[in-house]
């Protein structure tokens, strides 16, 4: 402690630039967690804001392209609903589409939606803030996200080729997105007419009001469902809510470039801090050659590294957090997909730290080598 | 208890030095190096320095000095032969055993001062207590120590700030802070011109009575000895008066 404090303020310039690089990839850390976190959002906070344990997809079905290619059949729902271990079962419909919104103003406004059908007296049906409840045939209840855009309540949405025209009722208070693109929900009928391609005043084809995408699970309280025993029973293929986040267009990729960009950063910080204390270390060898004659333990001598590098890896660590959440909460009032979570942030600032004290601990394994012996004879 | 019957100048400071402290060096051998490159440093070296006794060893480049500096303060174990300090064999002990030995009663000078850059004169004398595990009071008060070298007035100097011969006398009280038994000391005036090196060694030799140190100082300055209790010459790892 005696030499580390006093070795620190003597070689401030070198240990400051040290510190330096640590604060940028700091400041990394944070602006891609904050992606990451706005990513996920943008990308399933429609699917993690439904009250659902599982999804039951068409036989078969593979994960990446669940959500736009299974079919399943109501009378599926019904063989799920009579399980034991699930409390309910109900048909959702999922959907993209492309839409004119007219303002009251009288704009026209494009508009992409994801558009979840719901039975409006499920246990899917959304909780409103604003605005009524589902109920209407051709109402819908949509993201906060989209009143953020410009639309308000009472406004109607026309979807693209088919002139479908559905009027905003309510609005969830939060946001709800899915693959990036804002939530819709409508009552199942008027997704299954959509979703058949049919306009306003055609019938659709036959069977097509027996049809939704999955099967919404619900687990009795504290309880899994036997998901295996399910799909055999019912003719389905069936995914935890967590896993059908991956059938969320461009999720996986997403999230998977993210991580990998963080890993690339968590190392070079380690191998720069572990760098920096083996030269450091190499710089010292006659002084440290010194100190061994003079009796001092290896254990001395690495303590009082590792307290240099506790020191540095803390200070500068503390420094980027704090610049890259300044710079953070500006980003989060554009429409970039960012969000700054406390845990994900503690938790990379705890990692950036921890592997750069695993770097430098590397690093001051060469003290044992030096010789005291090198002490003796003069400079060298 | 151990005396050398085979001293060459029995004299009333030595006399019964074991009995009152000191070091003992005794049948040392040592070879250095491995296969045909290996070396006699050290060939049946026997010493005997008593606690303020200022012992001062000459001798050609290459003929074992450091060496014998480096068995005597734990550095280096011998081949064979043995080193007592006040009585106890450190020459067999464990390296942590030998550390705790050097940062406890074995001082060193070296040449140059070899002192931490980062470090003032007066935390150069802290520090070596701290190593030692020492608290101001079980060992010299670093200040007093740095006014007895005539550096007091440069307490707050960092090596840099000092001249070769400030260097040596930091050098020197940091090596005497922590109260050892024997202080043992490799060519401090390779570096200083005459005047400097006189004052350094008039210095080692004062200290060296004032402390009761046991001292053995190297050198290959023949004009300092004068300073010196008694002088000892070596010449292909053997030593002799
Ligand atoms: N690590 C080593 N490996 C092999 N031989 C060594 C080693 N260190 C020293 N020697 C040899 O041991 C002998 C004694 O070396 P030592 O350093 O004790 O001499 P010295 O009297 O201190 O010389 P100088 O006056 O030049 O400092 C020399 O011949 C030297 O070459
Ligand atoms: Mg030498």
């Amino acid at each position: 402690m005696f030499l580390a404090w006093r070795e620190l303020v003597f070689a401030r310039a070198r240990f400051g630039l040290m510190g330096g690089v640590v604060a940028l990839i700091a400041i990394l850390v944070v602006l891609l967690s904050g992606l990451s976190s706005g990513l996920v959002n943008d990308g399933v906070s429609g699917l993690q804001r439904l009250p659902v344990t599982a999804f039951a997809f068409a036989e078969g079905t593979k994960t990446d392209s669940a959500f736009s290619r299974s079919t399943v059949n109501l009378n599926q729902a019904e063989a799920w609903k009579g399980r034991d271990d699930v409390a309910d079962a109900a048909a959702f419909g999922n959907m993209l589409v492309n839409a004119k919104a007219t303002t009251a103003a009288g704009s026209q406004v494009p508009i992409d939606l994801a558009l979840f059908g719901v039975e409006p007296g499920s246990f899917l049906a959304p909780t409103v803030s604003d605005g009524a409840g589902l109920g209407d045939p051709d109402g819908i209840v949509v993201s906060q996200t989209v009143l953020d855009e410009g639309l308000a309540i009472g406004d109607t949405v026309v979807i693209d080729r088919l002139g479908t025209r559905l009027k905003v009722v309510g609005s969830t208070g939060d946001q709800r997105t899915f693959g990036h693109v804002d939530v819709a929900y409508l009552p199942l009928r008027a997704w299954q007419q959509v979703h058949a391609g049919a306009g306003p005043d055609d019938q659709a084809r036959e069977g097509a009001y027996e049809e939704a995408t999955a099967i919404a699970l619900r687990a009795r309280d504290g309880d899994r469902i036997d998901l295996a025993g399910g799909d055999a029973a019912a003719g389905t293929t069936s995914m935890t809510l967590d896993e059908s986040f991956s059938a969320s267009p461009g999720y996986s990729a997403e999230t998977s470039t993210l991580t990998l960009i963080q890993v690339f950063l968590y190392a070079i910080s380690a191998l720069v801090v572990g760098t920096f204390f083996t030269v450091w270390t190499i710089q010292r060898k006659h002084e440290l050659a010194v100190v061994r004659a003079m009796g001092a333990s290896t254990g001395y001598l690495m303590r009082d590294t590792m307290i240099q590098a506790t020191v540095i890896l803390t200070v500068s660590t503390a420094a980027g957090f704090l610049l890259g959440v300044g710079g953070g909460t500006l980003l989060t009032t554009t429409p970039m997909p960012f969000a700054l979570e406390a845990g994900p942030l503690v938790f990379a600032a705890l990692l950036l730290v921890g592997l750069g004290l695993a770097g430098a601990a590397a690093a001051v394994g060469r003290i044992v080598r030096v010789d005291p012996l090198a002490a003796l004879g003069g400079q060298r | 208890m151990t005396t050398r019957s085979t001293s060459p100048h029995p004299d009333s400071r030595r006399a019964g030095a074991q009995e009152r402290g000191g070091l003992l060096v005794e049948g040392v051998t040592l070879s250095l190096g491995d296969g045909d490159a290996t070396v006699t440093a050290l060939d049946d070296v026997d010493l005997d320095v008593a606690s303020g006794e200022f012992v001062a060893i000459v001798g050609p480049s290459g003929s074992g000095k450091s060496s014998l500096l480096a068995v005597a303060g734990a550095l280096t174990t011998p081949d064979t032969g043995r080193v007592l300090l006040d009585g106890v064999d450190i020459s067999r002990a464990s390296s942590r055993e030998k550390a705790r030995h050097r940062r406890e009663r074995i001082g060193f000078v070296f040449q140059s001062g070899n002192l931490i850059p980062a470090l003032t004169a007066l935390d150069q004398l802290r520090f070596a207590l701290d190593v030692a595990g020492k608290r101001a009071g079980d060992g010299h008060d670093p200040r007093e120590l740095l006014d007895r070298v005539g550096m007091g007035h440069r307490a707050g100097h960092r090596p840099h700030q000092l001249s070769g011969g400030e260097r040596q006398r930091v050098g020197i009280a940091r090596a005497l802070v922590t109260r050892p038994a024997v202080l043992l000391v490799d060519e401090p005036t390779a570096a200083l011109d005459r005047a400097r090196s006189d004052d350094i060694v008039k210095l080692l030799a004062h200290e060296t009575h004032e402390s009761a140190v046991a001292t053995i100082m190297v050198t290959h300055d023949h004009d300092v000895l004068g300073h010196c209790d008694r002088v000892l010459s070596m010449v292909d790892g053997r030593l002799s008066e």
